[in-house]
């Protein structure tokens, strides 16, 4: 066999300042970010205190009087191999939610994607989902899947409360809400599957990587 | 030795310096809203600067001593009482070290500026720890729950030195009129029309009294999109304690010390660091003006 040496690439397409102890760093994708992410917290910078991988993004925290600009050559010079699209995290437990598809929107997913429906609830349970970053609030996972066709944007205005349990979709992302708290979800269904285990470390059951795969229950 | 809480006032935590380093699993920091008062207090009985104390706000907590303890107010002035069990009140400094004796109540009032007391205790309030921190996260429902009546909190025996010879350290109040505050533009400064920029930094804003540990709520005019950005939809990004965030209302909003991790909606500006406890005191109807710093490529 001949070694064939991966080609490695740079991910940062921007770095914007976030205030005077962060930078927002841009990259094309869920993948470039989980990348990122894992490089430096393989190899933080000097001070490095907070990462917040997103979806096209990670914000990097430092300390006040941190150099920004030694710090965004830093990051600049970081170099991953180039991810392919939801390969970047290490494929972690599959995790079963069982769910209700009794969504307040699961009509209005249905018109919005152009399916019906069943068909919704058999493209959503049809595939393996992987958390993608956490984010929002303690136990919320951004799931991503590898079928496009539930793309669908937010709500142009956000609910006041959300129950727990609501299982949602908002951009290419589907995601379980682990506490009532306001949001702008699609909700299409529900599950009593727990996402937050405060006896736990990490008490998150959704941590990047974690996969999961959705069934359908009756009421 | 413990403290035992006899009233409350709207809202009283217990509060460090809060869960940093989390963020990548959706655990916001927390802490403190105003982390230099907080660390004040610390310094002021001996405490290490990650002690667990009280954050008080509007004021109304009233606590009592089982045993002999050393505290010290800071954050909000104004009427802080010490109650002897004879019933005789006496005025207890801001920000020095006050003895009580078994059996006194420390009563701290409403304050007549600023908006956040905090209360350090010599050893530190020992609160069940989460995570690393005894801090109450009021969005993640993470640490000890809101004090309530007749709450016992147990004073921890972690003190980083003795008691600071000097009997009062000079600060000075939170300003009651107009506030200034410096605040870097962007990461999403240019999701915005110039007009809006304008309107950002070159006119005050009325604090709204819809504001809280999460974030405060600012009243002006409707700061617009860029006709590029209009109804353009953000994906999640992280944002930072002090980030200056625009809803679809085009009503600024400041992140304060339980702000989610992510936020789908573009940040406008960021308060310095240091400007977040600034921001923190300031109480409903109080005017903020917002000063930027030089914008920095990276």
């Amino acid at each position: 066999m001949t070694e064939v040496a991966l080609p490695t690439t740079s991910p940062v397409l921007g770095v914007r300042a976030h205030g005077d102890t962060g930078l927002l760093v841009e990259v094309a994708d869920v993948a470039h970010a989980l990348a990122l992410h894992a490089a430096l917290r393989a190899a933080p910078p000097p001070g490095l205190l907070d990462l917040v991988p997103a979806a096209r993004s990670v914000l990097v925290r430092v300390p006040p009087g941190t150099d920004l600009a030694a710090l965004a050559a830093s990051v600049r010079a970081v170099r991953v191999e180039a991810p392919a699209a939801g390969t970047a995290v290490a494929a972690g437990p599959i995790v079963d939610v069982p769910v209700v598809y009794d969504g307040a929107d699961l009509a209005s997913v249905a018109a919005l994607t152009g399916l019906t429906p069943a068909e919704v609830v058999a493209v959503h349970t049809g595939q393996l989902w992987t958390v993608a970053f956490a984010g929002f609030a303690p136990g919320f996972g951004y799931l991503a899947g590898a079928d496009a066709r539930l793309t669908v944007p937010r709500l142009r205005v956000p609910r006041t409360s959300v129950p727990a349990g609501a299982v949602g979709l908002a951009g290419e992302f589907s995601g379980i809400y682990p506490r009532a708290s306001p949001g702008g979800w699609q909700l299409i269904g529900r599950t009593d599957h727990p996402m937050w285990r405060p006896d736990r470390d990490p008490p998150a059951v959704l941590t990047p990587g974690v996969r999961v795969r959705f069934s359908e229950r009756a009421s | 030795m413990s403290l035992r809480v006899l009233a409350t006032g709207v809202l009283a935590t217990v509060q460090d310096l809060g869960r940093p380093g989390r963020s990548d699993l959706g655990v916001g920091v927390s802490g403190a809203a105003d982390r230099r008062s907080l660390a004040l207090a610390n310094r002021l009985v001996g405490n290490g600067s990650d002690a667990a104390g009280l954050e008080v706000t509007a004021g109304g907590l009233v606590v009592r001593a089982e045993g002999r303890l050393v505290v010290a107010v800071t954050g909000a002035t104004g009427p802080v009482l010490v109650r002897r069990p004879s019933g005789r009140l006496r005025p207890a400094g801001l920000a020095r070290p006050e003895v009580l004796a078994l059996g006194d109540e420390l009563r701290v009032g409403a304050p007549d500026r600023g908006l956040r007391s905090y209360v350090a205790v010599r050893g530190g309030v020992d609160a069940p720890s989460v995570l690393g921190s005894r801090s109450t996260d009021l969005l993640a429902g993470l640490g000890p729950p809101p004090l309530r009546p007749g709450d016992v909190l147990p004073v921890g025996d972690e003190t980083a030195g003795p008691v600071p010879a000097s009997d009062s350290v000079p600060v000075s109040a939170p300003d009651d009129g107009e506030v200034t505050v410096q605040a870097v533009p962007g990461p999403r400064a240019d999701w915005f029309c110039d007009d809006a920029l304008r309107v950002l930094f070159g006119r005050p804003w009325e604090v709204t009294p819809d504001s809280n540990r999460v974030g405060m709520r600012l009243r002006g005019p409707v700061l617009d999109r860029a006709p590029s950005h209009v109804d353009v939809e953000l994906p999640s990004e992280g944002v930072a304690r002090g980030a200056i965030q625009v809803p679809a209302s085009g009503q600024p909003l400041v992140f304060l010390a339980d702000h989610p991790v992510t936020g789908g909606y573009p940040v406008v500006a960021v308060l310095r660091d240091r400007e977040v406890d600034v921001a923190a005191q300031l109480r409903p109807g109080q005017r903020l003006r917002l000063r930027p710093d030089p914008v920095r490529k990276f």
